[in-house]
């Protein structure tokens, strides 16, 4: 694994993933909860984070593998730390989405899936936030945008560039 | 809690729920019984969120403590349902219906209609409220509405989702009071049976036969779930009813366990709605405080409870045994039924599974009688269904109606058509797994066997009216690409037929399709239908064979004239500029991100088809229509 990437969890997020997973341990089909709560902690899920889950929990390790692969939420890479979601839901997509994620690429020079080298910005893409109204959205961390044109993607991206060298 | 503390908290709220649901001079009487003399509703639901509802109760908030004001209550309450509009606020006892509420709007709401003696801001009101005379009209009057019957989403935008008194005053626990006093199991699950009601998740089968076949299992331990996975793009009405009336799901799923002997119920929901789940977390805490869910229910001897369970971002596990897989802590897979969950469901045991919307006509049924429910709709799909509407509609939300509304009446009065002048093509129903009805089936009613004659679904609710600028062929593509990528993998003729059937979808866009691909859909689509596992393989061909069956002229197009009618597969687009109609004012050129455009200043431009990236940028800038795209 390459030098950025590397695992840097500290004492501090172990033992409260330790503490999940001794709350957890007796309640059957607890693993799904246990990923969602150890995501919480650590952002995401690296092999060391799943290993620790599998021994907590007295189950293989394929098995914990297995569950955090198969849904869409979890994640094995790290994200930015500004979550960016277009919604590809089929009310946005008829409205435009898609334009709105090409845009979003275009600006921070990634795919969707990906993150920015200063780990700033990631993009997802999800399935329907609910807020079709307002169609074509995106999400940036738990703010809605809506109503979006693919000219307002800079605008709301540098707004988020700027409060970042202001905290520098 | 007794059954007294129950009438004791009805009787003492009773009137505040009324004012909100009668209008006028009767409101303003019992307003004036409840110690408000205003009540102000401001949705809280995710669309209103969205457009920043939260800030409009600040400002309220605010306002009033300026003003002095305090005999207005502020009730953050669930979708209204006019979502575009949003953030909406209502005004009782008048029922000022007051759309895209900004904090400054507030303001002025506040300092001239709020205060003692004020008036309604007109000028604030939805416009569909104020007639051309400029007279206000009760908003249920207005077209949106008036074709509208709420009997599933009775509660939302009514109550305070977070306050059970409220629920509880609006009729919630009213039916479970009813059952467990009353009834005996047999009684209720009759009582279903007679109704009619059939599954609102989308397959339709009839909830009473479920519950008769749960209750028949043998078991020690039976469990009821509730299918909160609303997976299907562009849907939200399951969302809708957990944030504006989560305690109605929790009474009908007691109900439930009462009538086949089940003591324990889990709800999957997804973790996409975190506004839905909180609600739900206050509502169970809330009901379990009152002795509505936990031991001895109501002084009954009954006892039942109730988890949540969250989901994370997979559709397949909104298919009943890929979410008690799921719920098992499992990767969300199918497996093959029989045995069916009524008989072998979560952890082995006798289940029965209810979509959100099912369970919240429960109450209604038992309070009203299921000769009252099956007199609603048509004789084979009785009550209501609700329909999340969007797209190229102008009245974008959430709307409930009479099984049997035609598609005209959705689109063209509730809906108030499509915007910008443009023609209606279809409307996409069941999402991935459903399919179109086009313009010339408008007038079909809307019901589970209508829609099945005409190859589409009924599907969970969501309803995407399309435009002429829409591609058949790309949106089917559009739903392969999501079926193929939610596709478990755990059988191949979905596994492998979801993706060669976008491979072939793509190459129709891509212009290089050949007709005799349409036979290999066809065939595909049949194998896959007659032998996947679970319904997202069987029913994932339907948005291409129903778009096949009503716009074949367009896949044809897109194989042998190798254009795009709509102009939206842009392999298949060029980009000109008529040469008559450019005055060579440089805006085109000067704003293409890949300079493909040139020519002097004040003489027609070209656009350099080898550079051009099909942007459309030029259209848009271009302020003499000269830009052409075929």
């Amino acid at each position: 694994m390459d030098k950025q990437n590397a695992f840097r969890g500290t004492a501090e997020q172990e033992a409260k993933l330790k503490a999940v997973i001794d709350e957890s341990r007796t309640t059957p089909g607890c693993l799904m909860h246990v990923l969602q709560e150890a995501q919480g902690i650590y952002g995401y899920l690296p092999i060391e984070v799943q290993t620790m889950i599998a021994e907590g929990l007295g189950i293989s390790l394929s098995e914990v593998f297995g569950v955090a692969t198969f849904y869409s939420q979890f994640s094995l890479k790290p994200k930015g730390k500004h979550r960016i979601s277009v919604c590809l839901g089929t009310a946005c997509y008829v409205k435009g989405s898609d334009k709105i994620l090409a845009e979003l690429e275009k600006e921070l020079g990634i795919k969707c899936g990906e993150c920015t080298e200063d780990g700033l910005f990631s993009i997802d893409s999800c399935r329907c936030v609910g807020a079709c109204g307002l169609a074509p959205v995106m999400m940036i961390g738990d703010e809605v945008y809506g109503k979006l044109t693919p000219e307002m993607v800079k605008g709301i991206i540098d707004k988020y560039k700027e409060a970042e060298y202001d905290n520098h | 809690m007794t059954i007294t503390e129950l009438d004791a908290i009805r009787k003492r709220k009773e009137d505040l729920i009324k004012v909100r649901r009668v209008v006028k001079e009767e409101g303003e009487k019992l307003a004036a019984k409840t110690g408000y003399r205003k009540q102000v509703l401001v949705c809280g639901g995710t669309g209103c969120t969205s457009s920043h509802s939260m800030q409009v109760i600040e400002q309220l908030e605010k306002s009033l403590k300026e003003l002095k004001i305090n005999d207005i209550l502020i009730v953050k309450t669930g979708c209204f349902g006019l979502c575009a509009l949003g953030p909406i606020m209502i005004v009782y006892p008048e029922g000022a219906f007051y759309a895209q509420m900004t904090p400054e709007h507030v303001k002025t709401v506040a300092e001239k209609h709020l205060v003692k003696g004020g008036e309604i801001v007109k000028e604030l009101l939805y416009q569909g409220t104020v007639t051309k005379s400029g007279d206000i009209i009760p908003f249920s009057e207005t077209p949106f509405y008036k074709k509208q019957m709420r009997i599933a989403l009775r509660n939302c935008g009514v109550v305070a989702p977070e306050d059970i008194e409220e629920a509880i005053a609006a009729g919630d626990y009213a039916a479970l009071e009813k059952v467990l006093t009353k009834m005996t199991p047999d009684d209720v699950v009759n009582e279903m049976l007679a109704s009619g009601l059939r599954g609102r998740g989308g397959a339709g089968f009839p909830t009473g036969r479920k519950w008769a076949f749960a209750k028949a299992s043998q078991g020690t331990e039976k469990y009821v779930c509730c299918n909160a996975d609303e997976g299907d793009p562009g849907a939200f009405m399951d969302r809708s009813v957990l944030e504006g009336d989560p305690h109605c799901v929790l009474e009908a799923m007691t109900i439930a366990g009462y009538a086949i002997g089940s003591h324990h119920g889990f709800i999957y929901v997804r973790a996409e709605y975190p506004i839905a789940v909180q609600r739900l977390r206050i509502a169970i805490a809330q009901a379990r405080e009152c002795g509505l869910l936990g031991k001895n229910i109501l002084g009954s001897g009954f006892d039942f409870d109730i988890e949540i369970r969250l989901g994370a971002g997979a559709f397949v596990c909104g298919e009943e045994t890929a979410l008690m897989t799921s719920i098992e802590g499992h990767r969300g897979e199918p497996r093959p039924r029989p045995p069916f969950p009524a008989v072998k469901g979560l952890f082995g045991k006798p289940t029965i599974l209810n979509n959100v919307e099912t369970w919240a006509n429960v109450n209604p049924i038992i309070m009203n009688g299921a000769a009252w429910f099956s007199s609603i709709g048509t004789p084979t799909s009785s009550g209501t269904k609700v329909f999340a509407l969007g797209g190229k509609i102008t009245n974008v939300g959430l709307v409930e109606v009479p099984m049997g509304t035609t598609l005209r009446e959705i689109v063209e009065e509730i809906g108030g058509g499509i915007p910008n002048g443009k023609k209606f093509k279809a409307a996409q129903t069941g999402g991935p797994s459903g399919g179109c009805i086009p313009a010339e089936c408008i007038d079909t009613p809307i019901d589970y066997d209508s829609l099945l004659a005409i190859g589409s679904m009924m599907g969970s609710g969501g309803m995407i009216i399309l435009d002429e600028d829409t591609c058949m062929v790309d949106i089917s593509k559009f739903y392969l690409e999501f079926t193929a990528d939610e596709s478990c993998g755990k059988c191949t003729p979905c596994r492998i037929g979801t993706k060669r059937l976008l491979q072939l979808l793509t190459k129709i866009t891509e212009g290089k399709g050949e007709m005799e691909d349409l036979v290999k859909i066809e065939e595909l689509a049949t194998h896959m239908k007659q032998s996947s596992l679970c319904a997202l393989g069987q029913s994932a061909p339907n948005p291409v064979l129903s778009t096949m069956r009503y716009f074949r002229d367009e896949y044809v197009a897109h194989i042998e004239k190798k254009t795009c009618p709509a102009g939206v597969c842009k392999a298949l687009l060029s980009y000109y500029i008529d040469p008559d109609k450019c005055k060579g004012c440089t805006l085109c050129a000067r704003n293409c991100p890949v300079k493909a455009i040139s020519g002097a200043i004040k003489t027609p431009h070209i656009i350099d088809k080898t550079k051009c990236v099909k942007c459309g940028l030029c259209i848009a800038n271009c302020k003499f229509n000269a830009v052409v795209r075929k």
